[in-house]
């Protein structure tokens, strides 16, 4: 068995030194998909805060993701366009500014988050799966229908939007930015789940009940968790539209709502580095066998099989030898 | 004499045809012990749960250092002052013990929404857990997973987690089930001297634990209080004495 801290400052340096060689042999396609990686792990470890810690079996994470793809989208559009965007009573000017489009991302999907939780939360189990599910099909097919930015065939972006001091559209420095992001937000984390509030979170999962008769509301830790995790995600859709210089409905999509929950399981449920193993492997997965088979899903849906069956604690747990957190 | 630190007032609880708590007014002064005993299926935890919050009682009203709490929530009864323990452990097993009595002191700080620094690392929220668990004989545990626990440490994990609350009045649900003799010997040992910090109102199956703490005995049957006095008085009351203790009592 391996320490977890030192699987984690593996996976940690293999991450840096995985684009950096392939930087040296001139091959940026596998930097962008390890960026791909990074940006899913993002947007993993948004979800793992409310399913890993919370226990949120939240099927409807791909409307935060979705969300933060489209502000990207809409902001982006605007600014290229030269129009303006009409907010109702503001008007405000489209943006080619990264810092600025995250921060916009953030907000959208911290609130959308806010307002979902509040009306989910009530309910649990399966109810809760299926309320969070019938959120994202209705941003879904919001998406769809809303022809100004492109509808079903969504909306491409020219040129990827800017960052201070950096041109982003040179492979390696998108994936330093990425890079740094999924860090800090692995940092937050790991404060968080060790914060006051982490330790109140995890024991509203486990026994609500206790968490009440101690004078704390084991709906509002949730909801909290929710809207951190809904902001998290978020911030990875902005980032990976940016990737692909493109977003589409798809990103709406349950299907994605549920590759993030797989990758969390393969990965490890409620472990700091969970959901980057499992964003690691489903690109890897995604590459190569996506490239014998249609069907490369069959054996994602495998290993998630075996992983159910044999290994509750993801390949984490099977690393380090430790279960992850029950949901 | 001062009025009750916890009172119920005429509380009636059915579920469809079955009252299962049938007009029931029982209070808890300073200083005592109040058992409720009864037989299976009396009525004791659906009291407990009106009391502590869980439930809405039918009709009747709860009140709490004077105060009608009828309509709080568990959470605002708690930091009022109510402190409970559980009949099946209500613990976080993948915890550990201090985590669990730390989870006691956050709550008592009321301060959850704190994000940063390390909850183990704060001071004020360890003094108070370890001091709650050194209370009940668990600190060389507190490392520990809940999880793996023996049955009786976790019963004792229970009272810690109540004791960080330093609640104005306890409610305890047969704390001493699944004890043993030993166990139960230790718990009525501590629950005697702990009387004297905040009342406790005791729901127990263990005769010996309750006629050696209790200054009162109420009898509940079949949802209704049937006696309540002294451990002398309920004893020689030929009505508990048919219903409920038996020939040998
Ligand atoms: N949620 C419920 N729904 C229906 N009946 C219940 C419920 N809770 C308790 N009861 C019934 O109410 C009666 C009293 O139960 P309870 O308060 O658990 O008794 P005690 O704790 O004294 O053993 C029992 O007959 C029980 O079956
Ligand atoms: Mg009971």
């Amino acid at each position: 068995m391996i320490p977890e801290r030192l699987v984690n400052a593996i996976l940690f340096a293999g991450l840096i030194a995985v684009p950096l060689c392939a930087l040296v042999a001139d091959e940026p396609f596998t930097i962008t998909l390890v960026t791909r990686a990074v940006i899913l792990a993002i947007a993993a470890v948004g979800l793992n805060i409310a399913l890993g810690i919370g226990g949120l079996v939240s099927l409807g994470h791909a409307v935060f993701f979705g969300l933060g793809g489209y502000a990207m989208g809409v902001l982006a559009f605007h600014a290229q366009t030269y129009t303006p965007l009409n907010l109702g009573p503001l008007t405000i000017a489209g943006t080619k500014s990264m810092p600025l489009i995250w921060l916009a991302a953030t907000a959208i999907s911290a609130f959308v988050a806010w307002i979902i939780g509040l009306l989910s939360l009530r309910t649990s189990g399966v109810y809760f799966i299926m309320i969070t599910l019938a959120f994202g099909q209705m941003f879904f097919y919001f998406a769809i229908s809303w022809s100004t930015y492109g509808g079903e065939d969504g909306l491409s972006i020219y040129v990827r939007n800017g960052f201070p001091g950096l041109n982003t559209l040179i492979p390696i420095q998108f994936f330093g930015l990425s890079f740094i992001i999924l860090s800090v937000v692995l940092f937050l984390n790991a404060r968080l789940q060790a914060s006051p509030f982490g330790l109140a979170l995890n024991a509203a999962r486990q026994v609500p009940a206790r968490v009440e008769t101690v004078g704390l509301n084991p709906m509002r830790l949730k909801l909290v968790a929710f809207v951190v995790s809904g902001a998290i995600t978020g911030l990875a859709g902005a980032l990976f539209a940016d990737l692909n210089r493109f977003v589409s409905p798809t990103m709406f999509s349950w299907q994605l709502s549920g590759e993030l929950i797989v990758l969390i399981i393969i990965g490890g449920v409620g472990r700091l580095f969970g959901p980057v193993i499992g964003a690691c492997l489903f690109v890897t997965l995604e590459h190569w066998l996506g490239g014998l088979t249609d069907f490369w899903h069959v054996f994602l849906g495998l290993i998630l099989l075996a992983i159910v069956l044999f290994a509750r604690g993801g390949i984490m747990g099977l690393l380090t030898g430790k279960e992850g957190t029950h949901v | 004499m001062s009025d009750p630190i916890l009172a119920t007032h005429n509380l009636r609880k059915a579920f469809g045809a079955l009252t299962a708590t049938d007009d029931i007014s029982i209070d808890l002064n300073e200083g005592e012990i109040h058992a409720i005993i009864g037989p299976n299926g009396a009525g004791k935890s659906t009291l407990i749960a009106q009391i502590c919050g869980g439930l809405r009682p039918d009709s009747g009203s709860v009140h709490l250092l004077g105060r009608d709490v009828t309509s709080d929530s568990t959470q605002a009864r708690a930091q009022a002052g109510l402190g409970r323990t559980f009949q099946i452990s209500a613990l976080a097993m993948e915890d550990t013990v201090l985590e669990n009595a730390i989870l006691g002191s956050l709550g008592a700080s009321g301060r959850p929404w704190r994000f940063w620094q390390a909850a183990l690392g704060d001071r004020t929220l360890r003094e108070r857990a370890e001091a709650a668990l050194e209370r009940v004989g668990l600190s060389d545990l507190r490392d520990t997973r809940c999880g793996s626990l023996s049955h009786g440490q976790r019963r004792q994990l229970e009272v810690a987690v109540a004791l960080t609350l330093e609640p104005k009045a306890f409610v305890m649900d047969e704390p001493m089930a699944g004890l043993g003799a030993e166990g139960s010997k230790l718990l009525t040992g501590f629950l005697d001297q702990l009387r004297t910090e905040a009342p406790i109102l005791l729901v127990e199956h263990d005769m010996d634990a309750v006629l050696a703490l209790a200054d009162r005995i109420s009898v509940l049957v079949y949802g209704k209080v049937i006696a309540t006095g002294t451990v002398d008085e309920i004893r020689s009351s030929p009505e508990v004495r048919s219903a409920y203790l038996g020939e040998d009592a």
